[in-house]
């Protein structure tokens, strides 16, 4: 069996469905972290997929992209949640409230 | 010459503004003399064109475009020739006079500078519409006075009647100007300019119907702003407003723009003398309706605001017979007369601490002396005795009603001048004479400022000289403009018989109210409660009728907009939009939790509507344009 274009779209959303269900389900903020990054690595499949498929390097050159900013934000990210540990000792989401309207 | 024209006009403007920046804060006496400064400037400008014109030249210029689009063009045109000269000599003097005069009138009244602005704003908008060369014009000069009249009839706002009146005032001129814009359009409709020549010179061309509409309209707009019947009755009620307001613009200038109107467009009311007859005839009734009520009328204001009225009525004999010259040399006479009887009726009310009744003043001769001398003058020659200036004025118009065989009128308006005689010396014994009925009231009056006689003075001799000295050459200057045709009557007999009689009949008037109210005043109960005194003392019960007819019916059409439509209507639905949306916001902000996981879920349901909709849109988009193809 040969791997066509389909099969990497369709590993590409079954990733980015497993990311999604992890943002909405997690409550702790690391775990969100990861649930983040599957759903820009899943996005990164499908550029690189679909580059792939039509010979056109562009999609590939934001996947790079998206891989920086990912690793940047994780950067940011995480620095802030070790603060917040720091400060609150938990990193449960539904502590965080704050920014209530 | 164009610097005396722009000098005479935009002097009075000058201090209008500069007063203006000190409305609000108190009492600076700068600002009275710096206006009145100023219109003496624009006095003196006039003067110098008055000498120019004289000479036989006129002066006209285009300021600037004022609208050009298409083929409408009217400039900001101002022209000075033998009418306007006349209006702006009789402005000018009246309202230096008059601006002088108020500083001492108005000195204690906390609005002195607003009062100052607004009176030289009204000067400003009044030689606007004198000097202006095209109706356009004229009629900005005719809303700018109907404003500046507005503002100082309703000067004390805080008085519930000064702002009633005011607002009638208004809106009674504002349903002529309605009438008078109609005219103004129909003529750029049929001629296609505004410029008083071109339409002058045109005019002949139209068809008959076209001109007598065109006239009517123009008259009823003058109608308006000379207060003649029926929208009569705002000019009683103006007389809320400070008293100089009341000489300057309720009886000398802005009340006689009606009839400057008429002189000024003599070349269209040339064409149509039956409109004139008309015209001639309201005036007469006018005269004598106003006459009638100033008889029993026991407010010394509104007395001499009937007598203005009545007046009015004369000149629009004269002009309505063709007798322009006659109508506008009456407007210069009477102004001055009138001016000085009202500034002198002011110096009787501060004197009485604002008490208006004449039957609660009485011998004031000895404590007002020259009050005293000044109104008796003002009387006399509002009456028509030889040789004070009404007898040249007022005993032509009845000259010209007779060589036009109009007996009818003739015979109103001499009857007429006998109740002018009448209700003038009515008041004036009231005050001057008999009892001082006014100690019972604990008042002592006293004369006014020396400054505020010395300011009347001109008026008064204005009053005494004007008929004899400037018939001649007034008549000589305005006829370069105006029909030149003299009255005569040329059967000597019948003339002297005329003169005469009226002037017998006037000094016999004069004589009956000295003997009626000079001495004691007896109040005859029968005369009074019978029908004609209620009749007349009721102003013929025409204010009651349109309050009945108009104003009553007219509130309770608005309440019922109000109430249903507004209230039902309208509001319900501006407040159902907004209550709308304030509940979805009520019940939508507990979206707004703070916890950072429901915000999430609340993002990737929003992110599956977008996806929804997208695809839905592409869908839809695509099968449409597949069927076009």
């Amino acid at each position: 069996m040969e791997l066509t274009l389909n099969h990497y779209l369709i590993l590409s959303t079954i990733l980015f469905c497993i990311g999604l269900i992890g943002v909405m389900r997690r409550k702790n903020l690391l775990m969100l972290f990861f649930a983040t990054e599957i759903l820009l690595n899943a996005v990164n499949v499908g550029m690189a997929a679909i580059s792939h498929y039509r010979g056109d390097y562009t999609g590939q050159m934001f996947a790079f992209f998206i891989i920086a900013i990912a690793a940047s934000e994780v950067a940011v990210g995480l620095g802030l949640l070790v603060v917040w540990y720091k400060r609150t000792g938990k990193i449960d989401l539904d502590q965080m409230t704050s920014m209530r309207g | 010459m164009e610097l005396y024209l722009y000098t005479a006009l935009f002097s009075p403007l000058v201090g209008s503004l500069i007063a203006g920046l000190f409305g609000a804060s108190r009492k600076t006496s700068f600002t009275g003399l710096l206006t009145s400064g100023l219109l003496l400037t624009s006095f003196i400008s006039s003067v110098i064109l008055l000498t120019y014109v004289m000479a036989g030249h006129t002066v006209h210029v285009e300021m600037m475009t004022w609208i050009a689009t298409g083929d409408l063009y009217i400039p900001f045109g101002f022209v000075v020739d033998q009418v306007s000269v006349t209006m702006m000599m009789v402005v000018t003097t009246v309202s230096t006079v008059v601006h002088i005069y108020s500083i001492g009138y108005m000195s204690h009244d906390k609005g002195f500078n607003r009062f100052f602005s607004y009176l030289s704003a009204f000067v400003f908008s009044m030689m606007v519409l004198v000097m202006s060369d095209n109706f356009l014009g004229l009629f900005i000069g005719w809303e700018g006075v109907g404003l500046c009249s507005w503002l100082l009839i309703g000067f004390w706002y805080h008085k519930e009647s000064a702002t009633w009146a005011a607002n009638e005032a208004f809106i009674m001129n504002r349903i002529a100007d309605l009438a008078m814009l109609i005219g103004i359009f129909m003529i750029y409709w049929n001629l296609g300019s505004l410029q008083y020549d071109v339409v002058f010179a045109h005019i002949s061309i139209l068809p008959m119907p076209v001109i007598t509409w065109i006239g009517i309209f123009l008259f009823i707009g003058a109608m308006g702003k000379s207060a003649q019947f029926p929208l009569h009755t705002w000019l009683a009620d103006a007389m809320e407003g400070p008293t100089p307001v009341s000489a300057l613009i309720h009886a000398a200038t802005m009340v006689t723009a009606g009839v400057y109107l008429v002189v000024r467009a003599n070349p269209i009311y040339s064409e149509i003398p039956d409109v004139g007859n008309a015209i001639a005839a309201l005036g007469a009734f006018v005269a004598m309706f106003a006459a009638t009520m100033a008889l029993v009328n026991r407010d010394m204001k509104r007395i001499i605001a009937y007598s203005t009225l009545s007046q009015l009525g004369y000149m629009f004999v004269a002009a309505g017979l063709g007798a322009y010259w006659v109508a506008l040399f009456h407007l210069m006479a009477h102004a001055f007369f009138k001016a000085l009887l009202f500034l002198g009726a002011g110096n009787v009310m501060h004197a009485m601490h604002d008490e208006l009744d004449p039957f609660k003043m009485g011998g004031l001769k000895t404590s007002m002396k020259w009050t005293w001398i000044l109104m008796t003058l003002a009387s006399v020659a509002l009456a028509g005795i030889y040789p004070l200036a009404g007898f040249f004025s007022k005993d032509l118009i009845l000259e010209v009603a007779f060589v036009e065989q109009h007996y009818i009128l003739y015979s109103v308006l001499l009857i007429t001048a006998g109740m002018t005689a009448f209700y003038s010396f009515r008041l004036v014994a009231l005050i001057f004479h008999g009892d001082k009925r006014h100690l019972e009231h604990g008042i002592h009056p006293h004369e006014a400022y020396t400054f505020m006689l010395y300011a009347m003075a001109p008026l008064a001799i204005l009053a005494v000289i004007s008929g004899m000295v400037f018939k001649t050459p007034y008549y000589l200057m305005v006829t370069e403009l105006l029909p030149a045709v003299q009255y005569h009557i040329h059967n000597h007999t019948t003339f002297w018989i005329m003169t005469i009689g009226t002037q017998l009949f006037v000094i016999l008037a004069i004589a009956y109210a000295y003997k009626k109210y000079a001495k004691a005043v007896k109040v005859d109960k029968k005369v009074e409660s019978g029908f004609f005194y209620q009749l007349l003392y009721n102003q013929y019960y025409i204010p009651k009728i349109y309050d009945e007819v108009f104003s009553k019916p007219y509130l309770q059409l608005s309440k019922l907009a109000w109430k249903e439509i507004d209230l039902k209507i309208v509001d319900a639905i501006v407040d159902g939009i907004a209550n709308t949306i304030y509940r979805t916001g009520e019940k939508t902000h507990t979206m707004q939790n703070g916890n950072l996981s429901s915000m999430l879920r609340w993002m990737v349901i929003g992110l599956v509507v977008l996806l929804v909709l997208a695809v839905a849109f592409t869908a839809g988009y695509n099968a449409v344009n597949l069927q076009a193809m």
